[in-house]
């Protein structure tokens, strides 16, 4: 679209640069949730944009991360059944369970289909009928409509060996839950993608509780205009939702994927990798729709979750550590060889800050 | 995994468009965004479009940005 080239033009990054740079604001703390965003601030180096004493967070915001070392485990015990394919977006087949990855269990047999939607899983479920084709629905609220949609299809062309083990995650229960935490957090940069779904006004709870909230969008203009909108809030003393990435995002979110994903989800209480169990924080399948519930259809027994030995990657996904503040961090765990999640997936923090760690002033 | 791609609408049939980006071609369904037409930008995560891109809100965004830096940071409209 060709305003994105006008985002993208050098001067006016560095027009926002400078004046970002230029602004008194006091210290504060900004949590970036979502993975995209964290990457695009490692990538184009914008820490080094910020005024003395600004200082940016990630939080709980890389899907595959957030999801427990449980529901890997279950996933991939899933596996050792005849006849189940294991479906799968790409970002999760390194990530290590308990005892193995996908990667590895597919090394050791088991059949992984990685797909780019769901609706291909449906598709491949559709062509072998043999088979029992399972979806491991992570994601937060950006993925979880192509899920229900999946669901919805399987259900329409009467696909019976289509089932989704759902593990969902809700954003603004987790930035609540971490406002009840020990980590300090002055304001959030909210997930561009997520909020055109649910919308901005979504956030409300947590501006009301005195922190600014602005929705942000992914180039690097973006990110720095969001970042001077919320120094801006903080150094006028109010707490508001703010969108900046209004060419996508709209107060009430999008009407039609809210509805579809009331239709065929129910909110419940879910566990997250580093914050524990959050109520009401994640989806499962409606009642209707429990036919395609991988969890009902197969009864499999995981072993006791463990996390690495070592991984701090709980409390980097709490913004309660940086990454470099893990032992393992570039050491034991790097992205050729990772031990944590946030170094596996291309959106953690740990491997964002790994890939453009020259560019990150300490 | 959040990533999403502005695509821009080729062709409709039914509730699945063929959109582009860069020379890349995918199909998506455009079934959970309101009045989809052809030329549209839309926002295409995992398979489906999540929402329609407006241009005048991208205009607006670099309305606020001069507000906030100054003359000439929204720079010139693009020919």
């Amino acid at each position: 679209m060709e305003r994105l080239g006008e985002l993208r033009r050098p001067e006016l990054l560095r027009r926002l640069a400078q004046g970002l740079r230029a602004t008194v604001a006091p210290p504060a703390t900004l949590m970036e949730v979502c993975g995209t965003h964290t990457v695009a601030i490692a990538r184009y180096g914008l820490r080094q944009a910020l005024p003395e004493g600004v200082r940016l967070i990630s939080g709980p915001g890389c899907p595959v991360c957030v999801t427990p070392q449980e529901q890997i485990d279950w996933f991939l015990a899933l596996g050792r059944l005849e006849g189940v394919v294991l479906a799968t977006f790409g970002d999760m087949v390194r990530v290590p369970g308990t005892e193995r990855s996908l990667e590895q269990a597919r090394a050791e047999g088991a059949d992984v289909l990685v797909v780019y939607s769901p609706m291909d899983a449906v598709e491949a479920a559709a062509r072998a009928s043999e088979k029992q084709v399972v979806f491991f629905g992570i994601g937060f609220e950006t993925t979880a409509p192509a899920v229900a949609l999946a669901i919805k299809e399987a259900r329409r062309r009467g696909v019976r060996n289509f089932s989704v083990l759902c593990a969902h995650k809700l954003i603004p229960p987790a930035m609540t839950a971490l406002l009840d935490s020990d980590v300090r957090v002055d304001g959030f940069i909210c997930p561009g993608h997520v909020s055109a779904v649910i919308g901005s006004d979504a956030y409300r709870p947590v501006a009301e509780r005195g922190k600014p909230c602005v929705v942000a969008g992914f180039e690097p203009a973006d990110i720095l205009g969001a970042v001077s909108m919320l120094l801006r809030q903080l150094a006028e003393g109010h707490a508001t939702v703010e969108i900046e990435y209004r060419r996508a995002v709209r107060p009430e979110g999008n009407r039609r994927a809210q509805a579809t994903l009331a239709e065929v989800f129910r909110v419940a209480d879910a566990r997250w990798r580093g914050l524990g169990e959050i109520p009401q924080s994640g989806y499962e399948l409606a009642e209707e729709f429990a036919e395609f519930d991988a969890a009902r259809r197969f009864d499999v027994e995981p072993p006791p979750p463990a996390e690495p030995a070592g991984c701090r990657c709980g409390d980097v996904l709490r913004g309660a550590a940086d990454p470099p503040d893990c032992p393992l961090f570039g050491k034991a765990c790097t992205p050729r060889r990772p031990v944590g999640a946030c170094m596996v997936s291309s959106e953690g923090a740990c491997q964002a800050w790994f890939r453009y760690r020259a560019e990150e002033p300490r | 995994m959040c990533l999403a791609v502005p695509m821009k609408v080729i062709e409709i049939q039914g509730p699945v468009a063929r959109v582009e980006e860069a020379g890349v071609r995918r199909e998506a369904r455009i079934d959970l965004v309101d009045g989809v037409r052809v030329g549209d930008y839309v926002i295409v995560h995992a398979g489906i479009a999540i929402e329609r891109l407006d241009p005048e809100e991208a205009r607006e965004t670099l309305r606020l940005f001069e507000e906030m830096f100054g003359g000439e940071a929204g720079g010139t409209p693009a020919a």
